[in-house]
Formats: C-alpha cells, sequence, structure tokens
C-alpha cells in the first residue's frame, strides 16, 4: 500500500513540475517528487516483522531478522543531495528576484 | 489547457512505472514484493554478518571483537566503510552547492533585519536552546555507530541552533570565517585519512584501526572519527547558507 501512496506522491511532483510557471513552486514540486522516491526506495528494503538495522542490547545478534540497510543508507545520501540542490535552487531564485522583481517565469523579460 | 496536457502525460508516466514494477513479464519481476523480501539474496546479508571481506557467521552485541567493522548500527557501517567514497562524494556534493549559494548571494552582507523585533522570551530562551542543541547534535555524530543518527543529522541540528539564534537577535552575525576554516579542516582530514588507508592497508579509505567490541563507545575504528569529521563539515556548511539567505548585500 505504502508503495503505490509513494509512487502517487512522485505523480503529484511531476503534476507540478509541468504544469506551474513560478519558481517557488517548482522547488516545492521538485521536493514532493524526492520525498516520493525517497519512501519507495525505503519501502524495498522492508521486510515483514523485520526489526530496525541497529544492534542493542535487546536485539544483540545479527542471526535476527532486520530490514535491509542499504536502501536507508542511499536514502540518506539521497536527502542530504536533495537539501543540497533544493539550496542551490533557493539562491537562483532569490538572484532572478532580485534582478527581475518577480517570482513568475513567464513575466521575467530578457534585457 | 496546460493542466490537462500535464495529467496526461502524468497518467502516462504512472501508466508505465505500475506496469514495469506490478504487471512483470513471466516472472521476472523487477523487485520482491513489499514486505516479502528473502535478504539471504542480497547484498546486505553479508552487511548483516559482516563477511564482505572474510568468514564471519555472527555478530553479537557486546561479545564479537575485531570483526572487519565494529559498528552497532548497520546504516553507519554501510555509509561510513563499506561506502565510504561513496559519501566523500555526497560531502563533496554538499560543499559544492553550499559554495554555489554563497557565490550567488556574494557582496558585503549584513543580517536582515526582520519586521518585528523579538521579545525577551524568544531572546533569552534561544539562548538557553542553543547549549542544549549543540551538545545534543555533538552527542549525535558522535554516538553515529552505537544509534540512530549520525554525521549528517547531528550537523543539522548544529545548523538550527545557529537559525533559532539568527531568528532571535536582529544583531546577532556568527563568525563565517571560523566555520569556514572548520569545513576546510574537516574536509582535508578525510581524504588524508583515506589516503592514509592506502599505505597502510592498501584500500582507498579502508578501515585500519583496530574495531574493538561491538556497541562500546570506542569501537569501530575509523567510523566514528570519519562521522564526527562529517558532522563539523555539514554544520558548518549548512550554517554558512543559512547565514547566505538571512543576510542582505550593503549598497556601498
Amino acid at each position: 500500500m505504502i508503495q503505490y501512496l509513494s509512487i502517487a506522491l512522485m505523480l503529484v511532483g511531476i503534476y507540478g513540475l509541468l504544469s506551474q510557471r513560478n519558481m517557488i513552486k517548482l522547488i516545492v514540486s521538485l521536493n514532493i517528487f524526492e520525498i516520493g522516491l525517497n519512501i519507495f526506495i525505503v519501502s524495498i528494503g522492508f521486510v515483514k516483522d523485520g526489526l530496525a538495522p541497529i544492534l542493542t542490547s535487546n536485539h544483540n545478534s545479527s542471526a535476527l531478522l532486520y530490514v535491509d540497510p542499504l536502501p536507508q543508507a542511499m536514502v540518506l545520501t539521497a536527502i542530504v543531495i536533495g537539501v543540497g540542490i533544493t539550496a542551490l535552487a533557493l539562491a537562483l531564485a532569490r538572484k532572478l528576484y532580485k534582478t527581475h522583481g518577480t517570482y513568475e517565469l513567464d513575466e521575467m523579460e530578457g534585457e | 489547457m496546460k493542466q490537462v496536457v500535464s495529467i496526461l502525460l502524468v497518467l502516462a508516466v504512472g501508466f508505465f512505472i505500475f506496469s514495469a514494477l506490478y504487471f512483470p513479464n513471466q516472472g521476472d519481476s523487477a523487485f520482491d514484493s513489499y514486505g516479502e523480501v528473502d535478504l539471504d539474496e542480497r547484498v546486505s546479508s553479508s552487511f548483516i554478518d559482516k563477511n564482505v571481506t572474510g568468514e564471519n557467521d555472527e555478530v553479537v552485541f557486546g561479545e564479537s571483537a575485531n570483526l572487519e567493522d565494529g559498528s552497532a548500527n548497520y546504516v553507519t557501517s554501510v555509509i561510513v566503510n563499506y561506502r565510504s567514497f561513496d559519501t566523500l562524494g555526497e560531502v563533496t556534493v554538499l560543499f559544492i552547492s553550499a559554495f554555489g549559494v554563497g557565490l550567488l548571494l556574494s557582496g558585503r552582507r549584513k543580517k536582515q533585519a526582520f519586521a518585528h523585533q523579538p521579545n525577551f522570551i524568544l531572546k533569552y530562551g534561544a539562548r538557553l536552546v542553543f547549549g542544549i542543541m549543540v551538545i545534543f547534535g555533538v552527542y549525535m555524530f558522535s554516538h553515529g555507530h552505537l544509534a540512530p543518527g549520525g554525521g549528517f543529522p547531528g550537523g543539522a541540528i548544529i545548523a538550527a541552533a545557529l537559525l533559532l539564534l539568527y531568528l532571535a537577535d536582529n544583531d546577532f552575525r556568527a563568525k563565517m570565517k571560523a566555520f569556514k576554516v572548520t569545513e576546510g579542516i574537516a574536509g582535508s582530514i578525510y581524504v588524508i585519512l583515506g589516503l592514509l588507508a592506502i599505505v597502510i592497508g592498501g584500500y582507498f579509505l579502508m578501515n585500519f584501526l583496530p574495531t574493538g567490541i561491538v556497541g562500546t563507545i570506542f569501537s569501530a575504528g575509523l567510523i566514528p572519527i570519519i562521522y564526527v569529521l562529517i558532522g563539523l563539515k555539514v554544520g558548518s556548511e549548512i550554517a554558512g547558507i543559512v547565514d547566505s539567505f538571512l543576510t542582505v548585500e550593503v549598497e556601498k
């Protein structure tokens, strides 16, 4: 079920990227797309009745059933890179707002 | 009109994703069904048993010693040990984006004034919470090999503490030069550790220190050292981004 929901979230993000012309809305769409993708990747590694992949004094053996740690590590990488992309995109948007006075891509004029 | 075309395109993309994932041709499915994963068929089973480079059957918390990687947190062991080169690239991407933000919003800068003067409770409450947040951030990246968390969330918490000070005081301005020096030194030590591993062990970023007993604070060899470096680096980078966004250019 959560896999269908994450794909639906991805599609919402793609729809926003295709239909919006406001820079801030485009960046928000990009983030929604990314969150849907991240949830999907984490869901690939889910094992039924699996434990969180950390050894503790309660779950102290690697012979127990754990969920797959590799997709979680990949998603941690993806989240950090998403933060970088969002920061760079917002900085670009702010620079463009300063020169053009608007966030709408349609209203910008060449100089 | 634009909306209709977008909806049609999105439905087409959605149809292709669903058909590729859930209606596979004759049995060779791209993914296992949700929750019905057999870890023994995946590469992750050797991450969990810690037998990627050698023979090892079972890892027991607090007993197993001198494994190839002594981290109790498997996600940390994948990020900072088995795929450490990947993480070096990731930190580089974050550095480049912080560099780009600084380049785009450059110039002589001063703190942006907010419309409302912060009141007494915000001003002094933020100073009180700042210390607790920094301590929690340091705890998080120094215990990355034992507990959930690690360098990236720990660094983000430290940067959030700085953001709080910016919001609470109109005259506050962090000394960005110190953050830039921290970031550069942390990144350089990460690369130097990797090169040192080539000399000692033969592979880039190999875990060449003794790994100790699983579950103790001084264990896992290079992992806590690298995670502290990543925490400092990420914290100072995000603090730099926050500073760039919360300041405005001064007209000369």
